[in-house]
């Protein structure tokens, strides 16, 4: 029940080191691998590469002629358009927002959860569902039977705080995109960090409550620097997933009104699909992996440090 | 004797409101769990309404069910669900095939560079596949992929085989040491260690992992909605074609929604201990 302690991965290698591997042993490991790694390579390298060519080319779907070579224009293009980084701008927005927001609610209904009440297995069961809710799915429920304007529930439900008829839509349109990515991710961290309190060792709590320590301070001082672990994976997954999202901007707002929801999935997706630009769509694609790779090489550090790397056997 | 009624009361009222607080917090958590749970509810609800019913102010909660929604919804849904069935058991028997042995070479005998093997895996999970879907249209068009249920295949695969990995790998590396070696000592082969040592064991592991790639796959709508239109086209895009340019159509939807949605909510609710393992790619035991 333990993100184990990050001092195996920092541990000297075991002194019994394998006898020199012969050329037999070597490929009789390296053989069950090999599958797998081609095929990674060649379904997720290979539409890389492509995508590296094409930015270089001028290419549209609904112009004769096909692709021919255009320099640097399509990049000249990304970099001087204020949609590509007005939609990197969103992207940020909606992810930093929706991971906060979304770990702090996580952790706030796991310490509920934690604790035993009757019905707990039940409780539990009703919190995580949003995440398994398909995201299709959640964002028409949302766009529809909860945020509508003339019908929707949630109005219903503010009314008495004043609130009457709101368009949530094309009034609130990133916030009422974030609250769905915040409803449908907040299970998950709480699914992660329930599982860090479960692994806390009761004496040491048991005996902070002997010495009189408060609650608060025992989150402060004890759990919470247990927690930290937990909390930093659930924050490093949740954005992998987070900083794609789709299917919500698609199907509540369409990227609008205007282009107040549009993040960087769907601007490729509009640049594909409505202006038929393929070479400036390869062009973005190719900045928004270059950005990536910079988050991602800070985060894969992270993950070295949090993850389990009890040593392989032999 | 005066002394012993006081010392008996004397922890009521202490034990009272230690049980109240505990009554009141699980209150709290209930009150929470509810309203996370209410737009689920609502969904539901709403599936079960005549359309005349589900656009209504203020909105109701009481109103005669019937089951028309749900009878239009399966009277279409027809080619969708195959479809989503074909690609999300299609991708995780794939996802096990290619999986099992990749985590066993990374795991129980690996090759010298496991570890950089490991967050090469990974690290493809960080690439946005949202950045290729130009250039894959183009591939799949040019491989005439297009509208194939094999291209989601493929695609959903390589989507889910990652995080399969890893999350294979850490129940291969539960396998007691000691069988490992029994099966050496009595002459086993590699792939009889496999067969009959490490299968046997990691079965339920494997089997969340592919509940794991099950949910994912079956939600996917990205890929799904560029790189097809009719003859693949899977239950997420049955939800957007539920959406008419005009007309009533909210009741109808919610039952679209409720029917594509209740399989992975099954799924998630009977296998919520291995959930959290799977989802944090077996990072948390």
């Amino acid at each position: 029940m333990a993100v184990v302690d990050t001092s195996t991965l920092l541990a000297p290698e075991p002194v019994v080191r394998p006898r020199e591997a012969s050329r037999r042993e070597r490929w009789q490991r390296r053989l069950p691998l090999l599958p797998a790694l081609i095929y990674i390579v060649i379904v997720t390298q290979i539409p890389f590469l492509v995508t590296l060519w094409y930015s270089f080319q001028n290419y549209f779907f609904d112009v004769p002629g096909g692709a021919h070579w255009a320099g640097l224009s399509n990049y000249k293009s990304v970099f001087t358009t204020a949609a590509f980084r007005s939609a990197l701008w969103h992207s940020v927005i909606m992810t930093v927002t929706a991971v906060i927001v979304a770990m702090i609610l996580g952790v706030l209904f796991a310490l509920l959860l934690d604790r035993k009440f009757i019905g707990r297995g039940v409780v539990r069961t009703l919190i995580i569902t949003p995440f398994l809710v398909m995201p299709a799915a959640a964002a028409l429920v949302w766009a529809g039977p909860m945020l509508d304007p003339n019908f929707g529930l949630l109005n219903y439900l503010l009314q008495p705080f004043g609130v009457h008829h709101v368009a949530w839509l094309s009034t609130h349109a990133l916030g009422s995109v974030i609250v769905v990515m915040i409803w449908q991710w907040t299970p998950f961290m709480m699914l992660i960090v329930l599982a860090g309190l479960q692994g806390q060792p009761a004496d040491v709590l048991e005996a902070a409550k002997v010495d009189g320590a408060g609650a608060l301070a025992t989150f402060r001082e004890l759990t919470f620097p247990f927690l930290r672990p937990y909390i930093e994976l659930g924050i490093l997954l949740g954005s992998i997933y987070l900083v794609n999202v789709f299917d919500q901007v698609r199907l509540m707002t369409n990227g609008g009104p205007g282009t107040a929801t549009t993040n960087l999935p769907f601007y490729l997706y509009e640049q594909v699909n409505n202006a038929f630009d393929v070479g400036g769509a390869a062009a973005a694609g190719v900045i928004t992996v270059i950005l990536t790779i910079i988050v991602a090489t800070f985060a894969l550090r992270l993950f070295a440090r949090v993850f389990q790397f009890e040593g392989a056997s032999s | 004797m005066s002394a012993l009624p006081l010392r008996t009361r004397e922890p009521g009222p202490q034990r009272f409101r230690d049980m109240s607080v505990k009554v009141g917090w699980g209150i709290v958590a209930w009150v929470v769990g509810i309203a996370f749970f209410l737009p689920v509810l609502w969904m539901v609800l709403t599936a079960f309404k005549p359309e005349s019913a589900a656009e209504t102010w203020p909105p109701r909660f009481t109103f005669s069910p019937t089951l028309s929604q749900f009878r239009l919804v399966f009277s279409g849904w027809g080619p969708y669900v195959t479809h989503s069935v074909i690609a999300t058991v299609g991708s995780t028997i794939l996802v096990l095939l290619l999986g099992v042995p990749a985590a066993y070479a990374l795991s129980v005998h690996p090759v010298k560079h496991w570890r950089d093997g490991l967050f090469f895996f990974i690290s493809t999970k960080m690439l946005p596949i949202v950045a290729v879907i130009g250039p894959l249209y183009v591939i799949a068009l040019k491989t005439h992929l297009l509208d194939s249920i094999w291209l989601l295949i493929i695609l959903y695969t390589a989507m889910n085989l990652p995080l399969a990995i890893w999350l294979i790998r850490s129940f291969m590396l539960e396998v007691p040491s000691e069988l490992l070696e029994a099966s050496e000592l009595d002459g086993a082969g590699r792939i009889r260690e496999m067969t009959e040592v490490i299968l046997p064991v990691i079965s339920p592991g494997l089997v969340s992992t592919a509940l794991i790639c099950v949910i994912f796959a079956w939600n996917e709508l990205f890929l799904a909605l560029n790189l097809t239109v009719t003859n693949a086209a899977t239950m997420p895009m049955f939800l957007i074609s539920s959406v008419p340019q005009e007309g009533l159509y909210i009741a109808h939807l919610s039952a679209a929604a409720t029917v594509a949605s209740v399989p992975v909510i099954l799924v998630g609710w009977i296998a919520q201990r291995s959930l959290v393992r799977g989802l944090s790619m077996g990072a948390i035991k």
